[in-house]
């Protein structure tokens, strides 16, 4: 069980400190959460906290690729469809 | 209407340019008029000589704005943004001693962003406090949206942090839910009314504690055309009655490349004549120091746009600098930057300042004229009109010369790279500098000249060198002769 973060990360570093297990790393293109530490945050918060904070919809996402903060959720800005969605389709 | 400056006939700097030593300093405390006067970010007549700069150590944002998109830098608040390199602290103190050894007239540090700076509070007070140690003569500031705010105002106290701009654009949670759709508060993501009734009473709780405990308090508010327009004047009074000391209203700059909600639906900004009459309602009886760039002209722009490639991270951290010379040389700069002041300010008050009122006529003479000035600091006319990446704009009047406030030039958004081509730049700087009639620079070229002929603004570049305002009373005078001014009777009288 973990969250995983994708492409479109800016690497703005917000999630980062708030992960209650330092399961994120800061890395190159984008910053990544180590799937062995991550707990979705479940005994710890009643949100993952990485996601609760997140500015950038659609770049975390969970194992099935759902992304937590869909498009449109957080800026209100329509949808325009990012780059992933076609990927996502597939499921 | 309200004068901001009252024509102090007492002291005699009816011209505005005692700036915020004369009538902008009415509805502050002593204390904080006398802090204010020599400051070298809000005094008007010492910003000239003092360069700021901002390092980006706080990356991570706790809040989002409507005018924010957090891939790009951005255009509404004096904050690199995501694309710029966001440094360590320990880069961070590097750079700044580097800086401020390259360059004495380094004097005040900021942390903006690009996020928040106490969203990201263990590496902002890192900066702070490494500096407190090794360049104590720094002034320290920062930025922020306010949400944590109350939680660290101690901490800012014992940084010695001289002074914390808020960015507040409301304080109706009506009006707030149309510009943040979302705060991160105690772990969770807050939406709509609920996330903008508690940004609001975060910020002017932080705002009534800072306060309290003498720091000085900025409030900058985004003007965002239908939503917080005519609100904003509400804003203006209530921070002003708690205590801050200077209220600075920017212009919403929106732009469906930027990819924000503002730009993508359309939102616009204000003209150049919207957000002056806004500020000139705000302005009131109160310290409204239009000068304040928000410290966009940063000490590494400060002597050229070459200079920041000198003082990337990599070189930064090879250079060897030997702070207490770096620190020695600073003080003696602004002591001889303190003195020349000093000596203005006697001249300015003697025999002298008929030269300054220039005509105390019985009825004012002649209208009214704003005119735009290409400066790169120092209090002079002294940046080619195709340099600028902003315009200082004065009006000068019978009663003499005032400072209005600034307009970017068009090359600020996001690059010269968006901004297309160099015909549509030059076409929307033109449209910044609406209602001015004459831009002063020291240079110009052949084509802008021409296209702001078209658009009735007259280029000078005869007074290339010349201290700023009395080269405009000049100006000003040269065109009320030749009847320009409107009341050719009057002027006549008065020649
Ligand atoms: S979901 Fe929680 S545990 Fe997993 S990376 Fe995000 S913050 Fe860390
Ligand atoms: S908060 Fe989102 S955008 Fe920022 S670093 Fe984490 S995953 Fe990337």
């Amino acid at each position: 069980m973990a969250l995983e973060i994708i492409e479109g990360c800016v690497n703005c570093w917000a999630c980062l400190p708030l992960c209650p297990n330092e399961a994120i790393r800061e890395a190159r293109p984008h910053f990544e959460i180590d799937p062995l530490r991550c707990s979705e945050c479940v005994e710890a918060y009643a949100e993952p906290q990485c996601a609760a904070i997140c500015p950038v919809e659609g770049v975390i996402v969970d194992e099935l690729g759902m992304p937590l903060n869909p498009p449109g959720s957080l800026t209100g800005i329509p949808s325009v469809p990012p780059p992933q969605a076609s990927l996502q389709e597939g499921h | 209407m309200p004068t901001p400056f009252p024509t102090s006939t007492a002291s005699g700097c009816s011209s505005g340019r005692c700036g915020s030593s004369a009538g902008q300093m009415a509805g502050l405390t002593d204390d904080v008029a006398r802090r204010v006067q020599d400051h070298p970010c809000y005094s008007e007549e010492a910003h000239h000589h003092y360069a700021r700069m901002h390092v980006a150590v706080a990356p991570a944002c706790n809040i989002q704005c409507n005018y924010c998109n957090r891939k790009y830098d951005c255009s509404n608040e004096s904050r690199p943004g995501v694309v710029s390199e966001v440094l360590t602290p320990v880069q961070a103190v590097k750079k700044t001693l580097a800086v401020a050894a390259a360059i004495p007239q380094m004097s005040v540090l900021g942390i903006a962003g690009p996020g928040d700076a106490l969203a990201n509070p263990e590496r902002t007070f890192a900066v702070f406090r490494e500096l407190q140690k090794r360049a104590p003569d720094l002034k320290l500031c920062l930025s922020t949206n306010g949400l944590m705010l109350p939680e660290y105002v101690e901490q800012i106290v014992a940084a010695k942090v001289d002074h914390v701009t808020i960015t507040i654009n409301c304080i109706d949670p009506e009006v707030g839910t149309r510009i943040y759709p979302w705060i991160f508060w105690n772990h969770r993501r807050i939406h709509g009314r609920e996330a903008a009734e508690i940004l609001i009473a975060q910020q002017q709780k932080g705002l009534e504690m800072l306060v309290a405990r003498r720091v000085l308090v900025k409030v900058n508010s985004v003007m965002i055309p239908g939503i917080n327009d005519q609100h904003l004047k509400e804003v203006s009074r209530v921070v002003r009655a708690k205590g801050a000391f200077l209220h600075n209203v920017m212009p919403l700059i929106s732009d469906a490349a930027h990819g924000t909600y503002f730009g993508l639906s359309g939102q616009r900004g204000p003209t150049p004549e919207e957000l002056q009459t806004l500020q000139d309602d705000c302005a009131g009886d109160m310290a409204m120091m239009r000068h304040c760039r928000q410290c966009r002209a940063d000490a590494v722009g400060m002597l050229g746009e070459d200079r920041g490639a000198e003082f990337s991270i990599a070189k930064v951290e090879a250079m060897e600098i030997d702070e207490e010379a770096a620190m020695a040389k600073r003080l003696a700069l602004r002591e001889a930057i303190n003195a020349e002041l000093e000596v203005k300010r006697a001249t300015r008050h003697s025999a002298g300042s008929q030269v300054v009122t220039l005509h105390r006529p019985v009825k004012p003479v002649g209208r009214a004229v704003l005119m735009a000035v290409a400066s790169q600091g120092g209090g002079l006319i002294n940046q080619h009109f195709g340099h600028a990446r902003e315009f200082l704009v004065y009006e000068a009047s019978a009663s003499g010369v005032q400072f209005k406030g600034t307009r970017r030039a068009a090359q600020y958004c996001g690059g010269e790279a968006d901004c297309g081509e160099a015909e549509d730049v030059l076409q929307r700087t033109i449209a910044a500098l609406a209602g001015c009639e004459v831009v002063l620079c020291s240079r110009i070229g052949f084509e802008p000249w021409g296209s702001l002929e078209a658009a009735g603004i007259q280029p000078n570049g005869e007074h290339a060198l010349e201290p700023i305002e009395e080269a405009i009373e000049k100006v000003w005078a040269e065109m009320l002769k030749s009847g320009r001014l409107g009341d050719t009777q009057m002027s006549q009288r008065r020649a």
